[in-house]
């Protein structure tokens, strides 16, 4: 393998109607990285992972993982090219439990596997997330931050390299953010590679490596953390203090 | 000449197509129920006509008088008492979408059932207005024409009802966003059931109109409401005037079908178009985006 | 783990009981085989649209249309070919026609395979009639195979138990759990790594297949055919309420969902053969007024209703 990027993205574009909602969008990473995307809603952030993942088709650009094309892969097909997703809106599957909920991970993901040989696995990832507990509770049973962890493990069970969170940590409460963030340090120093959407800057100050910012489709600003945070044009976009 | 002559009799089929998809628009597309047993109105329409002219002489589009309102309540009442509250406490869109065709499917056999009971299977029809007349060098019977007339008069009556009054802007605004349209104050509930019920009327109308040219029995009802809905995916759902071109459009093609393959393969061009559509533009013909 | 031999233990019992049924008509009058045959078939039927309908909540509306195209295809082939080619050729007919169908449907959104089955029962009847017309110039058609009731009866509990114990085998692997997550969301079973479109086509194909094949046995039955008799909607409508009544969430719901409205066909269908679409009509449609989670909700419901060692069981096998 060359040391070029794990996922490349090259010209992404994507308009609804009238609507630009991605234009020309290119964004390197790194593989064992975590790049933080962030910018107002309705930038277009959800928009990139929906191209990225197949969920919707581009009109044009290029989605490269490892050097490899999967722009305009069915969905699925980018699950088994080992690029797992969450979502913002959670998605658990309300009448199945929880191991069941992560077990379709693992069954149909990059790997697939027989409900018989999944299963010991399932359990120790549900014990990583913090789910041993709620094993046999139904989807729909779960807590809002329990759910998101379900998500979590599920998109995990597919064995990904790449790991898409869309606003993983939205919603949690104080003491529950710092464990978020430690369980996403902890699967990035298992040699996960991470792109992660998020609003909360204390989490993309603690675990970005790298931090891209949208506004209307478009990217206005990329470097580390810190100097991007503190860019005055980020904090007009964010703040809305402008005329527009 | 001949292929005039087929083209006529495909416009003149398409106006009733045009209409009832009209009709099944108003419970779809504004009431956002899919009404397996919408061709149960027809049925019933056309059995009134049929029995009001055996029995008493009484003219057909005179029948619609007691067809059409009956027609109107009985869906009003079917909307009112037996679908909403399967909307109060469905939890998603899906399930109530489930629920409806489901109840609905079990609605059309009931009325097939009794029209059975009734009246018995068999083709039923009667001679109205059997008139040749000629239409630019074409021979047509003036019962088609008739009927085509008075569909065509009361589509355009629909159109203009939505187009161009305060009432039809409310239920446009409930086709296009019911949750919007609720927040703007339009008695959404109340114009649902309204638009539910009219569009039973409108089809027990094209049931008289039907009969007047064509023979009919009790399981007539699932043609006609397969028909409509497939105008209506064509046409676009909500809308309209694409429901009116549509219906023009499957009636050619029946018409052209009939006359270049075979006459007894019209169902099978209904899908042929239909399949077409799915293929190639799932979201309507004549829908924009 | 350790439920592993227990969730198998009722297996020698099942096999006794199906033993014990294929013995039966030694004991029984040939009423009630012909009874039982037609709870047999039923049963077939709602556990095959069970596995495909009840799960991915595709509903299908075209059962009809695909008992009756074997029922056709017996009435058509059964004078030149030997039965049981007969029986296969019914089969594949059924797959490929699904097959067409869900291939143009079942990658859209769920209302257009809806209408299109909604309509496929009356657009094949119209078909045949068409074929007919042109071919034999007429509509009735007679079907000379020399099977008796016990043949037809061995043969439809063959198919059920193969139905049933295939679609509890089928419900535990990898297929059941797809079918499961499409009819829970779609969008997760695409991003988990599920061919959805493939599941949906094959497992429609696959049970469409069957019910052809059990019009086609049930036609042996039946001396004299037509398309209004071989292709009746209602029939799609009986199937899907058995279903529905015996509960979606077990294997053997929807086939015990059979017996109670064979029962009852029996019953009115000899005086009052139309009263049978009304009484059923009436009786779904105040069932479903009643219940508080509507129809679909039905198919949780029946899952809920399950002892929770047996889902536990369901789950870890
Ligand atoms: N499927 C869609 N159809 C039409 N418009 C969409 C669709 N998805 C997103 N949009 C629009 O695209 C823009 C970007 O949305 P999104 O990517 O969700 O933003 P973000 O995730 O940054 O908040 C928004 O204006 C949104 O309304
Ligand atoms: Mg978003």
């Amino acid at each position: 393998m060359t040391a070029g990027p794990l996922l490349a993205i090259q010209g992404l574009s994507k308009s609804f109607g009238g609507l630009q909602a991605v234009r020309d969008f290119d964004l390197d990473v790194p593989e064992r990285s975590i790049v933080g995307l962030i910018g107002p809603n309705g930038s277009g952030k959800t928009t990139v992972l929906n191209l990225v993942t197949g969920e919707i088709a581009a009109d044009g650009g290029s989605v490269r993982l490892d050097g490899r094309e999967i722009l305009g892969r069915p969905a699925f097909r980018v699950c088994r090219a080992r690029i797992a997703r969450t979502f913002q809106l959670v998605r658990v599957l309300p009448g199945m439990t929880t191991r069941e909920n992560v077990l379709i991970g693992r069954l149909f993901g990059s790997a697939p596997a027989t409900p018989e040989h999944a299963r010991k696995e399932i359990d120790a990832l549900l014990d990583r997330v913090g789910l041993s507990d709620l094993a046999d509770q139904t989807g729909a049973q779960l807590t809002y931050i329990d759910q998101k962890r379900v998500e979590l493990a599920r998109a995990l069970a597919t064995q990904p390299r790449l790991l898409l969170l869309d606003e993983w940590l939205a919603g949690l409460n104080p003491r529950e953010l710092q464990i978020g963030i430690e369980l996403i340090r902890r699967i990035r120093d298992e040699g996960m590679t991470i792109v992660m959407i998020e609003h909360v800057m204390e989490a993309i100050r603690a675990l970005c490596d790298h931090v891209v910012v949208m506004s209307a489709g478009g990217l206005i600003a990329a470097g580390a953390p810190d100097s991007v945070l503190n860019d005055p044009e980020v904090a007009r976009v964010y703040l809305g203090d402008d005329d527009a | 000449m001949i292929l005039f002559e087929v083209v006529l009799s495909g416009v003149l089929v398409g106006g009733m197509y045009g209409l009832i998809a009209l009709g099944l628009n108003l419970q779809y597309g504004i009431a956002r129920m899919m009404n397996l047993a919408y061709g149960e109105a027809l049925m019933g329409g056309a059995y009134t006509a049929f029995w009001f002219f055996m029995l008493w002489r009484i003219d057909p589009l005179a029948s619609m008088l007691f067809s059409v309102p009956v027609a109107f309540c009985g869906n009003w009442l079917i909307y009112r008492y037996l679908l909403s509250p399967l909307i109060r406490r469905a939890a998603n869109q899906e399930i109530l979408e489930a629920d409806t065709i489901l109840v609905t499917f079990g609605l059309l056999f009931v009325f097939q059932g009794l029209a059975l009971v009734q009246w018995g299977g068999e083709y039923r029809g009667y001679t109205y207005l059997a008139v040749p007349i000629d239409l630019l060098g074409a021979t047509v019977a003036l019962n088609r024409l008739m009927a085509f007339v008075a569909a065509v008069v009361l589509a355009l009556a629909l159109y203009w009802l939505l187009r161009s009054t305060r009432l039809g802007g409310a239920l446009r605004a409930i086709a296009i966003d019911p949750v919007a349209a609720q927040l703007v104050a339009v008695d959404v509930p109340r114009l649902s059931a309204l638009a539910f019920a009219a569009g039973g009327a409108i089809m027990a109308a094209a049931g008289t109109l039907v009969s007047m040219f064509l023979s009919f029995n009790a399981s007539i009802g699932i043609v006609y409401t397969l028909k409509a809905l497939i105008v209506v995916i064509m046409g676009g759902v909500g809308r309209m005037l694409g429901c009116l071109m549509a219906g023009l459009l499957l009636g050619l093609a029946e018409a052209l079908g009939a006359y270049l393959v075979d006459p007894g393969l019209t169902l099978a061009i209904n899908f042929a178009l239909f399949l077409l559509v799915l293929l190639v533009r799932p979201q309507g013909l004549f829908s924009r985006g | 783990m350790a439920e592993k031999p227990a969730s198998r233990w009722w297996i020698a019992p099942a096999a006794a009981g199906v033993a014990f049924l294929a013995g039966l008509p030694l004991l029984l009058s040939a009423y009630t085989v012909s009874l039982l045959i037609s709870v047999l078939a039923y049963a077939s039927l709602a556990t095959s649209w069970a596995f495909f309908s009840g799960t991915t909540r595709y509903i299908s509306l075209a059962t009809a249309a695909f008992v009756g195209i074997g029922t056709y295809t017996v009435a058509l082939l059964s004078d030149h070919l030997p039965l049981a080619v007969v029986l296969a050729i019914a089969h594949m007919i059924g797959f490929v026609i699904a097959l067409g169908v869900g291939l143009s449907t079942l990658r859209l959104s769920g209302i257009y395979f809806v209408i299109f089955t909604f309509g496929l029962t009356e657009l094949i009847k119209q078909l045949v009639i068409w074929f007919e017309i042109n071919q034999t110039k007429t509509l009735a058609r007679y079907i000379f195979v020399n099977a008796s009731g016990t043949l037809i009866y061995e043969l439809l509990l063959a198919t059920a138990t193969i139905v049933i114990a295939g679609v509890w085998w089928l419900s535990r692997s990898r297929v059941g759990y797809a079918l499961r997550v499409i009819g829970e969301d779609e969008m997760v079973a695409r991003h988990s790594g599920i061919d959805t479109t493939r599941v949906k086509v094959l497992v429609f194909a696959a049970t469409s297949a069957v019910m052809s094949m059990v019009g086609a046995v049930l036609s042996l039955r039946y001396t004299y055919v037509d398309p209004n008799i071989a292709f009746n909607s209602l029939v799609s409508f009986q199937v899907l309420i058995m279903a529905l009544l015996g509960g979606i969430g077990r294997p053997w719901g929807p086939a015990l969902g059979a017996v109670p409205l064979v029962l009852l066909s029996e019953l009115l269908s000899g005086t009052f053969p139309h009263h049978f679409g009304i009484a059923l009509g009436i009786c779904f449609v105040v069932i479903v007024f009643f219940l508080p989670g509507g129809v679909m909700g039905l198919v949780d419901r029946w899952s809920a209703w399950l002892p929770r060692s047996a889902l536990r069981r369901r789950k870890e096998s």
